[in-house]
């Protein structure tokens, strides 16, 4: 009796704590959708959303700039990001001698719990003065993209790593004893195989980019303008939404929940994409 | 799988409940916040004052309650940001006593019809990097500045450096402040222009960049940036005190009906001598 009595609490609690997970999700959803909407009412969606102007001052309320900033920022970290967090990747997973994994990982999955506050001020103390060297004010997309990849670098190699170990031990000693090389093993046998693994972690590592606020209204200056070149200033939706609610009333508080709506839309867009590439890799590799 | 599947059918009913509660939840967000004021015209003063608004006001409100406190006890004050819109809109709602703007009230709220108080001025000082070879500037060359009419330093008797603008976001009441006392309608804040969310970050912004141009309450003015001459008028208190600095703001008081009571015996505290001394700590004194 005790004994099973014990058993199905265990499943009541796991239940429950499923379930107000879900209701927290869903209670987020409808508390966004219902700030948002009047906005969509009042502005109208496609004004609202191809809009190039956003002067709350005027009435006119166009996202069309920040959604670039921040596609623009989210591309430009990964550029930045991809190649060197693959890279770190292989290093771990084949490469690195175990002492020096040893050291290495711990330090990556570090970069993880730095608060984003901190990566900010990083940027606006060392970055900034650095771009304003270059050409113009320093706050600039090519310090957001900076910063940026730093927060998703470890993302990108933990998820890769880990997919690169996961695959079946006879893909690299069958490469290896057909007489491939250590590097014609990695780049022509173990990358392909574990490019689901490794896909994913670039769209989860995208969704990081998209949703990071902190440290980009430090670094990116807030501008409401398209950027023409990296070391002009933009402005993201997350920024838009930060910068601006303390003193929003009104259509404009709206429209900033509005804001918050097509960020919504843009990270489950994302996190589909994410299942999507990860269950098409696993049938791949199932059927190999 | 099935063990699974059969809870799922179990516990649905949980779910249900579960999911209805939230939605409820969801539904009555907006708790009415009815002000809770009992003016009373007896000499023994008792009772609640709400004030809401700005956050320039904010921190010379709440001095100002703590002294009116320490005269009487029973009485509370209650002192809340939000910024000059909401200290506007709430107290035409009526569900604060008092609201506090730092611009003036707009054409579009003058409908409203508010009380207004002036409880102290605040001047705006243009400021540049100590480093700028630039020491005054008319209010016609700010407005183009910040408007992206003028845009290197030459075109203002300075070196040959673009220039970089750096202002408030939105909403904000020192940049409503701004635009209403240096641009105009056909002159915009430029959307060039780095923005930044606070007082402090646009002094930290200005002190960090030698070819920066920003906008500062007063009271923010420290070493670390140089506030130009505006009409060749110091950007100093007693200037601005005088009348002669053009740049200067009100800071309001706003209540729905005639003040009464309470809020009347604070009100007039406010704007005796001493409540006034309190103000010239941060701000310009209005007498």
């Amino acid at each position: 009796m005790s004994r099973y009595f014990t058993d199905r609490l265990a499943k009541y609690l796991v239940f429950i704590a499923g379930t107000v997970s879900f209701v927290i999700l869903l209670a987020i959803a409808v508390f966004i959708i219902k700030g948002g909407i009047p906005a969509f009412e009042q502005i109208g969606i496609l004004n609202f959303i191809f809009g190039t102007e956003w002067r709350p001052g005027q009435d006119q309320f166009g996202i069309l700039a920040m959604i670039v900033g921040s596609i623009v920022v989210t591309v430009g970290s990964l550029i930045l990001a991809i190649p060197l967090g693959i890279a770190c990747a292989i290093l771990l997973a084949e490469v690195a001698p175990h002492r020096v994994r040893q050291f290495l990982r711990p330090a990556v999955e570090l970069l993880v719990g730095i608060p984003s506050v901190v990566y900010g001020l990083v940027g606006l103390v060392l970055l900034v003065p650095a771009i304003r060297q270059i050409g113009g004010n320093g706050f600039s997309v090519l310090g957001a993209s900076i910063v940026l990849m730093a927060m998703v670098l470890p993302t990108i190699i933990s998820i890769s790593e880990d997919s690169i170990r996961a695959l079946p031990s006879h893909y690299k000693e069958g490469a290896l004893a057909l007489g491939a090389t250590q590097w014609q093993t990695i780049w022509k046998v173990l990358l392909p195989a574990a490019r689901s693994g490794i896909g994913a972690s670039v769209v989860l590592g995208m969704g990081r980019a998209v949703g990071e606020t902190m440290a980009m209204i430090m670094v990116i200056g807030n501008s409401i303008v398209f950027p023409k070149s990296p070391l002009d200033p933009a402005r993201t939706l997350t920024g838009n939404i930060a910068v601006e609610i303390n003193y929003a009333t009104g259509v404009h508080e709206s429209a900033l929940f509005a804001t918050g709506i097509v960020l919504f839309v843009f990270i489950i867009l994302l996190n589909s994409i994410a299942v999507v590439t990860l269950k098409r890799g696993t049938h791949v590799q199932a059927a190999a | 799988m099935s063990i699974f599947k059969k809870m799922s059918a179990r516990f649905m009913p949980l779910f249900v409940v579960a999911l209805v509660i939230a939605l409820a939840a969801v539904g009555c967000s907006q708790p009415s916040t009815a002000p809770t004021s009992s003016p009373t015209s007896t000499p023994e003063l008792s009772g609640e004052i709400t004030i809401a608004g700005s956050t320039t006001v904010q921190p010379v409100s709440e001095m100002l309650a703590e002294a009116f406190k320490v005269m009487h006890p029973k009485v509370n004050i209650v002192v809340q940001g939000g910024g000059s819109s909401v200290g506007v809109k709430s107290a035409s709602e009526g569900t604060v006593n008092i609201g506090a703007a730092s611009r003036e009230v707009k054409e579009n709220e003058k409908g409203l019809g508010l009380n207004e108080f002036v409880i102290a001025r605040d001047g705006i000082a243009i400021v540049v990097h100590p480093s700028q070879t630039v020491k005054g500037l008319t209010r016609i060359q700010v407005r183009d500045i910040f408007a992206g009419k003028i845009t290197n330093w030459s075109e203002v008797g300075g070196a040959n450096k673009s220039i970089h603008i750096v202002a408030r976001e939105e909403g904000s009441g020192t940049r409503s402040a701004f635009e209403e006392m240096v641009m105009s309608e056909d002159a915009l804040i430029a959307k060039e222009a780095i923005l930044q969310p606070s007082n402090g970050a646009i002094r930290t912004t200005v002190a960090g960049d030698p070819d920066s141009i920003g906008f500062l309450s007063f009271g923010y003015l420290d070493s670390s940036v140089k506030a130009v001459d505006i009409n060749g008028i110091g950007a100093t208190v007693e200037n601005a005190k005088s009348g002669t600095y053009p740049i200067v703001r009100p800071l309001l008081y706003l209540t729905k009906s005639q003040p009464s009571g309470l809020v009347k015996a604070y009100i007039d505290f406010v704007l005796s001598p001493e409540g006034q001394e309190i103000v010239s700590k941060d701000y310009l004194s209005v007498n």
